[in-house]
């Protein structure tokens, strides 16, 4: 057991670095707030660049027959777009905001390792790179290759050698496993920051919805991202020391690499949306002006979420031939996996029941949410309905689903939490205008390009086509769906100008411009280096609710 | 890349592509579209019939919790006038709570039940004595059937007998891959069912009204995954008879062709195609016996017509970019002789 | 509650180690899985029962250096630095032996023509106790660089936790040996 050191602190001038001295202090920086927001920052340049690869996609699949791109170019469109989504934005902007807001929310001055922290952004940020950079170098020893074209989850043995020449695969599973050893990393360093680096007062049930959140999704990452990790060794002993893990030309079993990446891959869809989770319950009450109702319900949903989620995996393998007992297995621990998540939806509404709402552009984003993770949930059902599953797997219902996941839940909680977190980042408001602008633009974007998807999914339309044939009936909803494309892009453009303003000529935000409870609020816009000038002390979940209502205070009811 | 500076031919390469389905478009407005809730077939239809009654279940949900949201938020939206104090704080309810987790492990419970009785349904159906057997092998990016039992092989249309009550005769599919993972789905007619190489799956089918169903490779399965289509014809019993009985005959012998079959047989076509009671027996490409038999050609990227045959054996990239035919190279006198030969195959 | 005195919270160093450990666990058992999986799948020979032999006297070596360790964190706890420095110094030579039976199976095996080409044993077996091996190698760096640090008497009670959280790495290695001794020379030979 060790007590809180309360280390020296010195603050450095700021002003007159010149350019070369701040990439240095980029460069050389352990602060956790600065390592945050160039999380965010990269996450969301590559948010953008793989945002605009979906744009050429959903351009080529407009209309029937197109001839945009060839197949080799979109194959390798959506095996990147993928990937890059997943690793290159979800994972690191999550990761970002944790950095960022993990040790303020706990009153901590830093994490437990900055330089573990500073080492594990770098990892993530070369290992990304590699993605992008096997556009020029996977063409391999007889020039045959280019960036990877397997699909993001690159079943066996379409990966292996024969099938996937050249040195884009290779690139791939590079750039996935430095990722990952980088996401493993930060995991590892907010598991022993939340645990040992905790403020006096802050005991594991007065700790913020979000930090409970942190932890659950680092405990995650430690069992999830190494059974990734681990099946990508194989695929690279296979395909540079003629292993022959997945080589089903030697006996090597195809599905198991099914089994091994899901494994991976069904946690990891928690993992990326769980952080919503977190950002959607300091955001709701915020806005609601009320408490999160049920804190040990919400905690204890997300735990059992944790847990019944790394049993679920294989109902992305429905169609593989499992026995009838196997499937009935994984749809049940699928459809179980819906009752905490139901839960949490559930407590959400209590808490803005007999609140007082407050519609500023935060919650505005939370709100949709809520709705569009209801319809996500409810076709999670309908696709752990094993025989309806046989009919819809792997084709555009699926890509509509998990958008409705990834982009109706996730990615609106993060349009929140940017909204929400801006103010204390840089001490400037964003503009309220312009969030609504963004907020419908982007609304109505996402439900006209996935809400129609589904239908095309019902009609026969596979997943990962790079063209289609006329006279099937699925024109107008391709047609309808890339046009939402515009909107979506329009809204994003909106976001980018809101925030290239502000830092210009934003409102002054203040220490604590939306009035709330948690401690991030109660230090300045944006917090000095040291965060807290004294080590704060904590006595209920909501400190400054505390402060602010001295007469009616939280901790005699927790 | 460089495509993208040259704006111009680009975008009549675009037009061009556009303009030309290599007729398809017109060929696939005949047949029923697919749609998994028109369902033809035993497993489709008992499919279809489960995802109904999860449709209505999930609407049901949807529309009570939607609505309470939607309640809430007009109810509880602050008002103009508000005095700015703070709602009362409610800090949680376990009688709540425990209604809201009961509910839905119940919903969860008739979920599972229903579904495990679909799942029995159609996994674990018999295969009967009178069911056709066919093993269906998948190939970057074409469909191989072999009928064990007819000595029958042909690519890419499979043939099956209607089973209609009276006398139900069901078509058992056994599904290999050559190479890389596919999915066999006929929307119409079951579920998808993955070809996984060095694995044998089962899936079965009854259609119960003759026509052409469409269907394709639902697995990502490499560069023309697009393109590796499927229709399932189902013939009317004495139809079906005629079908079989021709294609078990050898191919055409025409002897005003030799001079294409000669170019067929001493060039590379044979390295990769079969024609039976020819010297042709390559595997690696569809069974060529009856190739004008088939309605369509390269798995159903274009009409099977003449001219289009020629232009597939000119430049197969030109319909199916990433092909994994050749493009043969011959003068335009061995090309026309070849077709020649090739429409005889009938 | 308000005292601050009283606020004792777990180390972050040992929490550290445990996230480490657990996740080192998870991409173990996947390579284990995979090793027991392929049991007798492979489609040629030779078969693990033609030429495995159990490396008894490496498992031994190895994991009386688990004693070792243990041994010289206690000593270093105490204060004992010249005792730690030799428990520590058995430790790196036990850990040494066991590698260096290893190095010799393979040779062994790679003479007979086994390597990880030649069918889903070989590529299995070279997998697992190569990872396993490459482990038991970081490990032999870290304490190596201990010792280094122990002989310029950089080493004294208050490194102790620090040592501690090395041989909690270094147990881990020897739990997985067990595992990976059950996995290869047990249940798949």
């Amino acid at each position: 057991m060790s007590t809180i050191e309360h280390d020296a602190v010195i603050e450095r001038p700021e002003s007159e670095v010149s350019g070369l001295g701040r990439l240095h202090e980029l460069v050389t920086t352990v602060d956790h707030k600065r390592l945050g927001l160039m999380y965010i920052g990269s996450a969301l340049l590559f948010f953008v660049v793989a945002g605009l690869q979906a744009a050429v996609i959903r351009l080529q699949l407009a209309v029937p027959n197109a001839g945009i791109v060839p197949p080799q170019v979109f194959n390798r469109l959506m095996t990147v777009h993928g990937t890059s989504m997943v690793f290159l934005f979800g994972m690191p902007i999550l990761t970002g905001f944790f950095n960022y807001l993990v040790p303020l929310m706990i009153g901590a001055r830093d994490l437990a390792f900055p330089r573990l922290n500073a080492f594990g952004f770098w990892l993530w940020l070369f290992g990304s790179c590699l993605l992008y950079y096997s556009y020029v170098g996977g063409e391999g020893l007889y020039g045959a290759g280019s960036a990877p074209d397997v699909g993001w989850f690159a079943y066996a043995p379409l990966t292996e050698r024969p099938f996937s020449p050249g040195n884009g695969t290779d690139y791939w599973i590079l750039c996935i496993l430095l990722t990952s050893v980088g996401s493993t990393a930060t995991a590892i360093n907010l598991i022993a920051s939340i645990v040992g680096m905790r403020c006096p007062g802050m005991t594991l049930r007065k700790m913020p919805v979000l930090v409970w959140l942190a932890l659950i999704w680092s405990s995650m990452i430690l069992v999830a991202l190494s059974p990734l990790s681990a099946a990508q060794v194989m695929l690279l002993l296979d395909r540079f020391l003629g292993a022959h893990f997945f080589d089903t030309q030697a006996g090597g079993s195809a599905v198991l690499w099914q089994h091994f990446f899901w494994i991976f891959g069904h946690p990891e869809v928690y993992i990326l949306v769980i952080p919503g989770f977190a950002f959607a319950s300091e955001i709701i009450p915020v806005f609601s002006r009320k408490v999160i109702f049920g804190y040990e319900v919400m905690v204890a949903a997300t735990c059992a979420i944790g847990f019944i989620s790394v049993s679920v995996w294989a109902h992305h393998m429905f169609s593989v031939g499992m026995t009838p007992a196997g499937n009935v297995f994984f749809a049940t621990s699928t459809m179980l996996v819906g009752v905490p998540t139901g839960i949490k939806i559930f407590n959400w509404l209590a808490t803005i029941w007999g609140g007082k709402l407050r519609f500023r552009t935060p919650m505005l984003f939370c709100l949709g949410f809520l709705f569009q993770f209801l319809i996500a949930g409810l076709t999670g059902i309908m696709l752990a309905v094993v025989p309806f599953d046989w009919q819809l797997t792997d084709t555009y219902f699926v890509v509509a689903h998990f958008h409705y996941v990834l982009i109706g839940g996730l990615a609106f909680t993060i349009f929140g939490a940017i909204y929400y977190w801006f103010p204390k980042a840089t001490g400037r408001m964003l503009s309220e205008t312009l969030g609504l602008w963004h907020f419908w633009l982007f609304l109505i974007g996402f439900h006209l390009t996935f809400d129609t998807l589904h239908f095309a999914g019902m009609l026969g339309m596979p997943r990962r086509i790079y063209t289609y044939q006329p006279g099937r009936g699925l024109e107008a909803y391709n047609l309808v769906a890339s046009i939402g494309v515009l909107f979506q892009a329009a809204g994003v453009l909106v976001l980018v100008i809101n925030v290239i303003r502000s830092l210009r000529s934003g409102a002054p935000a203040g220490d604590d411009p939306w009035d709330a409870w948690t401690l991030e609020w109660s230090t300045s816009s944006p917090p000095p280096e040291y965060n807290f000038a004294t080590v704060p002390v904590v006595q209920s979940r909501r400190p400054l609710w505390d402060a602010k209502h001295p007469e009616d205070p939280d901790w005699r009811y927790e | 890349m460089k495509r993208a500076i040259f704006l111009a031919p680009f975008l009549a390469g675009t037009v061009q592509a556009l303009a030309n389905d290599w007729g398809m478009g017109e060929a696939n407005s005949k047949i029923e579209r697919a749609n998994i809730f028109r369902p033809l077939s035993t497993p489709a239809h008992e499919i279809s019939t489960l995802a109904v009654f999860v449709l209505a279940v999930t609407t049901v949900i949807f529309v009570i919790v939607s609505g309470l949201l939607t309640y809430s938020v007009v109810r509880f939206r602050s008002r103009r006038g508000d005095d700015g104090s703070e709602p009362p704080q409610v800090y949680g309810s376990g009688p709540v709570e425990f209604a809201w987790t009961a509910v839905p492990v119940l919903i969860v419970f008739v979920l599972i039940l229903t579904t495990a009785r679909s799942i029995y349904t159609v996994q674990a159906a018999r295969r009967p004595p009178q069911a056709v057997g066919v093993r269906v092998v998948g190939h970057q990016w074409w469909w191989e059937f072999q009928y064990p039992e007819l000595g029958i092989v042909t690519a890419n249309e499979l043939h099956v007998p209607v089973s209609d009550p009276p006398g139900s005769t069901p078509t058992f599919l056994e599904l290999e891959s050559a190479d890389v993972a596919h999915s066999f789905w006929v929307p119409r007619l079951a579920g998808k069912t993955d070809l996984i190489p060095n694995k044998t799956n089962v899936t079965w089918i009854d259609p119960q009204e003759p026509g052409v169903f469409l269907g394709q490779c639902a697995e990502f399965c490499g560069t023309q995954h697009a393109l590796m289509l499927l229709r399932v014809v189902v013939h009317p019993r004495d139809e079906w008879d005629r079908w079989v009985s021709a294609q078990r005959k050898p191919a055409a012998g025409d002897p005003s062709v030799a001079n294409g079959r000669r170019v067929f047989e001493s060039t590379a076509c044979v390295s990769c195609h079969a024609v039976r009671g020819s010297g042709a027996v390559g595997r690696f490409g569809p069974d060529l016996t009856h190739l004008m038999s088939r309605e369509t050609l390269a798995a159903g990227a274009a009409l099977n017509t003449p001219e289009n045959l020629k232009a597939w054996i000119r430049d197969p990239a030109a319909i199916k970019p990433g092909a994994l035919m050749p493009a043969m190279n011959l003068d335009a006198r061995d090309l026309d002789d070849l077709v020649a030969y090739l429409v005889t195959l009938g | 509650m308000s005292t601050t005195e009283a606020w004792e919270i777990p180390s972050r160093g040992r929490m550290a180690m445990l996230g480490l450990i657990v996740t080192e666990s998870a991409f173990f058992a996947i390579f284990v899985v995979a090793y027991l999986f392929y049991i007798g799948k492979s489609l040629s020979g030779p078969t693990p029962r033609d030429v495995l032999e159990p490396p008894i006297g490496g498992s031994i070596a190895l994991l009386s250096s688990s004693i070792t360790v243990a041994l010289a964190v206690r000593a270093l706890r105490g204060g004992r630095v010249r005792a730690f420095r030799a428990w520590w110094l058995t430790t790196l030579a036990l850990g040494l032996a066991f590698l260096i039976g290893t190095a010799r199976e393979w040779e062994r095996l790679i003479a007979r023509g086994v390597t990880i080409r030649t069918n889903l044993f070989g590529t299995t077996y070279y997998a697992l106790v190569g990872l396993h091996a490459a482990h038991v190698t970081i490990g032999l760096i870290l304490i190596s660089l201990v010792l280094a640090f122990a002989l310029r008497g950089y080493v004294a009670a208050p490194e102790a936790e620090r040592t501690e959280l090395l041989s909690w790495y270094w147990h881990f290695v020897d739990g997985v040996w067990v595992v990976v001794f059950t996995t290869v020379y047990v249940i798949g030979r």
